[in-house]
């Protein structure tokens, strides 16, 4: 039986203003419980709501971002509902008319590219955290995330695989990253996906959806996506149909499970807020935002392939996230335009498989001692692009060799000192160019491998390879190796 | 001096006739003799009455030209925030909460150098027309304590008519400032929606609750507008207009005015008292030389069932807030969250609160929305286009207040339709966000103050209170006072 995957994607992005969507508090993550909220916060009574301007200027960026309609004219609406972390008992969503609609993004699963269609973002508020632990058969409110501000991005029911999903919630992650609008920060929650999964036999019409909530983290939505999609068609296989319901992950297990069914679900009796104007966006202010917008990672990809000749992969993996281009482009700035392949070669290779994996050394062994891959502060690159694009320019100086680069680069990454010519003078790594000292080492090689000459010139290439090991390691590697050879082959008459 | 205007006041005030102290010690006196028997004070705080007078006397405002009302008291309808004093809006939901801040409105009376006498009684929530569906028990109306004040502000109607206050704050969702200005012989003024920050006015409707003045005259109304009025960015409803003084117009004569006379506001529904006491002020108009013509509001018969579809939609939404989790009254005993939910509302709301809750909720709900709510928007929509039509005629709109002068005790508290009808010429005002006036113009069955409604065109306020203080320099129902206010003094 052939069965297809159909899957939506909701994801609740934190965006980053300096307050609250509605009020003047801060949003700053990890503070004491409840010293971010005031009176509008936790609505005490005569409060009133009033738009944050920062917030909305993030919504047209990300409409702008992937050639969505940012609407002249939307509407902020209330979703009722009681519950204790909604401190008015209803949350300030938009509902017909959403701020941003249609657009969409460009995924990659191997060398399969795909466009997602988004149906809509709309601006909405977040609500409070209830806290059941501690507190002994209570609850505790925590009103410091009441308010802030969201952007609901929507996706049209385009993605087949769980792939697929993952790859549009890691496109989109890096999306509003690049263009400022969120820090991207899943385990802190400002990131967080919900997925839509039904399966149907091909060619049959859209099955029964079931909305997996919260999942903040790539791995999880992966897992949490195969499992379900595996519980479906066997529910399906084994005779039962699908019920419309809202479930959960639990990563422990690795099962999801139902939390409310649609039954139970609400009637949020939403209605257009009369405390808010409707939000009216004119032209003038669209092309303000787009005139403080960075160039986008599709146009900037381009642009790395035309101005320094890289190929389509390393464009596309530079431009991966803002963090990572940002620091090509400042090494690219110090090292000059014609070391530009080198230093895309070094990000990708060196700086970037450090963050990923975790550093290595010149072997290609971990480090032990080194900051790992999913430790905190991943995120960080400990070279600075400056440090990095000098080391670049030694090696090509022929100052030390490339062996020797990387092990500048293991000893930065690893203790974040970043000054490469006084690295270089304390492991003493100079590169040994002096002919005559060179020629005195490989005497001294030659006449203690006696057999390795003699098999060399009995017709053995491999023996050759020895010799200049021995050389290398005469000269603790800092012997440049192109000179090593010519000497060699002199000596030996090859 | 109980019965002296604002301007009176402000003069006795800056030649040092009376200081605010003895002022403030005045009205708390009589209100200690008088409001027992009126029930129209439910906070008072004689310390704090007293510290803010003092700091009139010494703050150098007190006869300072651009702060004419410094050192007058006044007291503040429930429903405004007050900082250091309960405000319960007239419910047991709030029965014990102190504000934190205060709402502007009372911010800008402060900073005008007013000193609060104290908070005053009001309608649950401002749900009422008569001030029986108060958690503190009715307030009695100064000129027959057997009859209601009107309502939803008879507290503050009450407190100057019996000159216990020579002014105090209102609220006007559907007419809550002019119907009991007019049932206790004031005059009071809902302004132009957004003219008055609505923030720290607790809401009832957002889209149509407005705050206002009430006073003894148009004169007393414009000084205290000038006051309370102003942009706020704390309130996204607020116009951001330059600041206007209300009171430059007063003294324009009449000549040419034409008043508008709806059909639809002199028709059956209408007492016959009411109906002489109007026509005769009409008459009077004419005789300033105003002109009178006949306008339409062909769709005003609708404004009762739009607004109680509106009012109690956004009032449901509003009140969701009072769940008894952060703040306010929360049932002694309860199983879980939804049981403490629902036991804490049903006894912390008052049987009118929760008629309206129960309405608004149902015109929201899946299914019913575009039936209810929708229709009721469109209708909204048609009554602010007939005014706009009716104003090419027109500089402004006249007709009775209330269809009766004041009613007994639970005439009609059985019947909510007959209580709602109470409201049916001052709703369409607040549907079309227009400004409107209540003035006295003499009085009915039972020696009752009748009221005569003035509605301005959108910012015409300086327009109505021109209209309403040329009426008044040539009458003087004004000044008329209950007999209990006078055989107090």
């Amino acid at each position: 039986m052939n069965w297809e995957v159909v899957i939506g994607i909701e994801t609740h992005v934190q965006l980053r203003t300096q307050s609250k969507i509605f009020s003047g508090s801060s949003i700053a993550f990890g503070a004491e419980p409840n010293v971010q909220a005031n009176a509008v916060d936790i609505a005490l009574p005569g409060v009133l709501p009033v738009l944050n301007r920062e917030a909305v200027v993030c919504a047209i960026k990300f409409g702008l971002a992937v050639g969505a309609t940012i609407a002249p004219r939307s509407v902020f609406a209330r979703k009722n509902y009681f519950y204790p972390d909604l401190p008015k008992g209803y949350q300030i969503s938009q509902f017909e008319v959403p701020v941003v609609a249609g657009g969409g993004l460009n995924i990659r699963v191997g060398e399969q590219e795909k466009f997602v269609h988004l149906t809509r973002a709309h601006l909405e508020e977040d609500a409070g955290k209830s806290l059941h632990e501690d507190f002994h058969g209570r609850s505790g409110i925590d009103l410091n995330r009441a308010g802030t501000p969201l952007l609901e991005i929507v996706t049209e029911p385009d993605m087949r695989s769980s792939a697929e999903a993952v790859a549009y919630a890691r496109a989109l992650h890096a999306l509003v990253q690049w263009i400022g609008i969120c820090d991207g920060n899943m385990q802190e929650g400002s990131f967080r996906c919900d997925a839509n999964v039904s399966v149907r036999r091909a060619g049959e019409p859209l099955g029964t959806r079931r909305e997996i909530k919260n999942l903040n983290s790539f791995r999880f939505m992966q897992q949490a996506i195969d499992y379900e999609v595996q519980w479906q068609i066997n529910e399906i296989s084994e005779g039962r149909a699908i019920r419309q319901a809202t479930v959960l992950f639990d990563p422990d297990s690795g099962e999801t499970r139902a939390m409310r069914s649609k039954e139970d679900a609400h009637d949020y009796r939403y209605f257009p807020d009369p405390d808010l104007l409707p939000l009216e966006i004119g032209a003038d202010w669209i092309a303000e935002v787009k005139a403080g917008m960075p160039e986008l990672p599709q146009a900037m990809q381009a642009r790395l392939q035309t101005e320094y000749g890289l190929s389509a992969y390393d464009a596309a993996i530079l431009t991966a996230s803002r963090a990572m281009a940002d620091y090509f482009v400042a090494a690219v700035a110090a090292a000059g335009a014609a070391n530009a392949k080198a230093v895309a070669n070094w990000v990708i290779n060196d700086v970037r498989r450090s963050m990923v994996d975790g550093l290595r050394d010149e072997g290609g062994e971990p480090v032990a001692s080194a900051v790992r891959g999913d430790a905190p502060g991943r995120d960080v690159i400990r070279v600075p692009a400056e440090a990095l694009a000098l080391l670049i320019l030694r090696i090509a100086e022929g100052v030390i060799s490339n062996a020797s680069g990387k092990k500048v680069f293991v000893e930065m990454w690893s203790t974040s000192d970043s000054e490469v010519d006084a690295i270089i003078k304390r492991m003493d790594l100079t590169q040994v160019s002096d002919a005559s000292a060179l020629e005195a080492v490989i005497d001294g090689i030659l006449a203690a491998n006696q057999k390795s000459v003699e098999e060399f010139r009995a017709g053995k290439e491999k023996a050759f390879n020895a010799l200049v090991g021995q050389a290398m390691k005469a000269t603790k590697g800092k012997a440049n190796p192109q000179q090593v050879n010519d000497l060699l082959k002199k000596k030996l008459g090859a | 001096m109980i019965n002296a205007s604002l301007s009176e006041l402000s003069a006795a005030l800056a030649a040092k006739t009376i200081s605010a102290v003895e002022l403030a010690t005045l009205f708390l006196d009589r209100i200690d003799r008088l409001n027992p028997g009126l029930n129209a004070f439910i906070a008072l705080d004689r310390e704090q009455t007293l510290a803010q007078a003092r700091a009139a006397d010494a703050s150098g405002k007190v006869g300072a030209g651009d702060t004419p009302l410094a050192g007058i008291p006044l007291a503040h309808k429930d429903i405004f925030c007050t900082k250091g004093w309960r405000t319960s809006c007239g419910s047991r939901m709030l029965e014990n909460f102190v504000s934190p801040y205060d709402a502007h409105v009372v911010e800008k009376l402060a900073a005008a150098g007013m000193v609060t006498l104290g908070k005053l009684n009001m309608d649950e929530f401002a749900m009422g027309s008569s001030n029986e569906t108060s958690y503190f028990g009715p307030v009695k109306n100064p000129w027959d304590t057997s009859r209601v004040p009107g309502g939803s502000s008879g507290g503050s109607a009450a407190a100057i008519a019996a000159r216990l206050a020579p002014a105090a704050t209102g609220t006007d969702t559907g007419g809550s400032i002019r119907q009991p200005a007019a049932l206790c012989g004031l005059t009071g003024l809902k302004p132009t929606y957004g003219a008055v920050s609505r923030y720290g006015m607790i809401a009832f409707a957002s889209s149509l609750d407005q705050a206002g003045p009430m006073a003894k005259s148009a004169e007393d109304c414009a000084l205290l507008l000038n006051a309370m009025a102003g942009f706020d960015e704390r309130d996204s409803t607020s116009l951001e207009r330059p600041a206007e003084d209300y009171a430059r117009d007063l003294e324009k004569p009449l000549q040419g005015l034409r008043i508008g006379l709806p059909g639809e506001f002199f028709g059956e529904g209408m007492d016959a008292d009411v109906r002489a006491a109007v026509d005769a002020a009409l008459d009077q108009y004419r005789k300033l030389g105003a002109t009178t013509v006949e306008v339409s509001l062909p769709n005003s018969g609708l404004s009762v069932p739009a607004y109680y579809v509106i009012a109690p939609a956004e009032a449901s939404s509003n009140l969701s807030r009072f769940d008894g989790v952060r703040y306010g009254y929360r049932a002694p005993e309860y199983g879980d969250l939804n049981d403490m939910y629902s036991k804490s509302r049903a006894q912390g709301f008052g049987a009118e609160v929760k008629r309206r809750i129960l309405i608004g909720t149902y015109v929201l709900s899946h299914g019913y929305y575009d039936a209810y709510y929708l229709k009721a928007q469109k209708i909204r929509r048609l009554i602010a286009a007939d005014f706009q039509k009716a104003f090419e005629s027109c500089d402004v709109i006249m007709g009775p207040t209330s269809p009766s002068v004041a009613f007994a005790f639970g005439a009609k508290s059985a019947d909510p339709v007959q209580m709602y009808l109470s409201d049916i010429y001052t709703i369409s005002t607040n549907l079309a966000g227009l400004p409107g006036m209540s003035l006295p113009c003499g009085f009915g069955n039972g020696g009752m103050p009748v009221g005569l409604q003035i509605i301005g065109n959108w910012f015409g306020e300086a327009k109505m209170l021109n209209v309403a203080h040329q009426y008044q320099q040539v009458t003087d129902w004004h000044t008329r006072m209950p007999q209990l206010a006078g055989a107090a003094q």
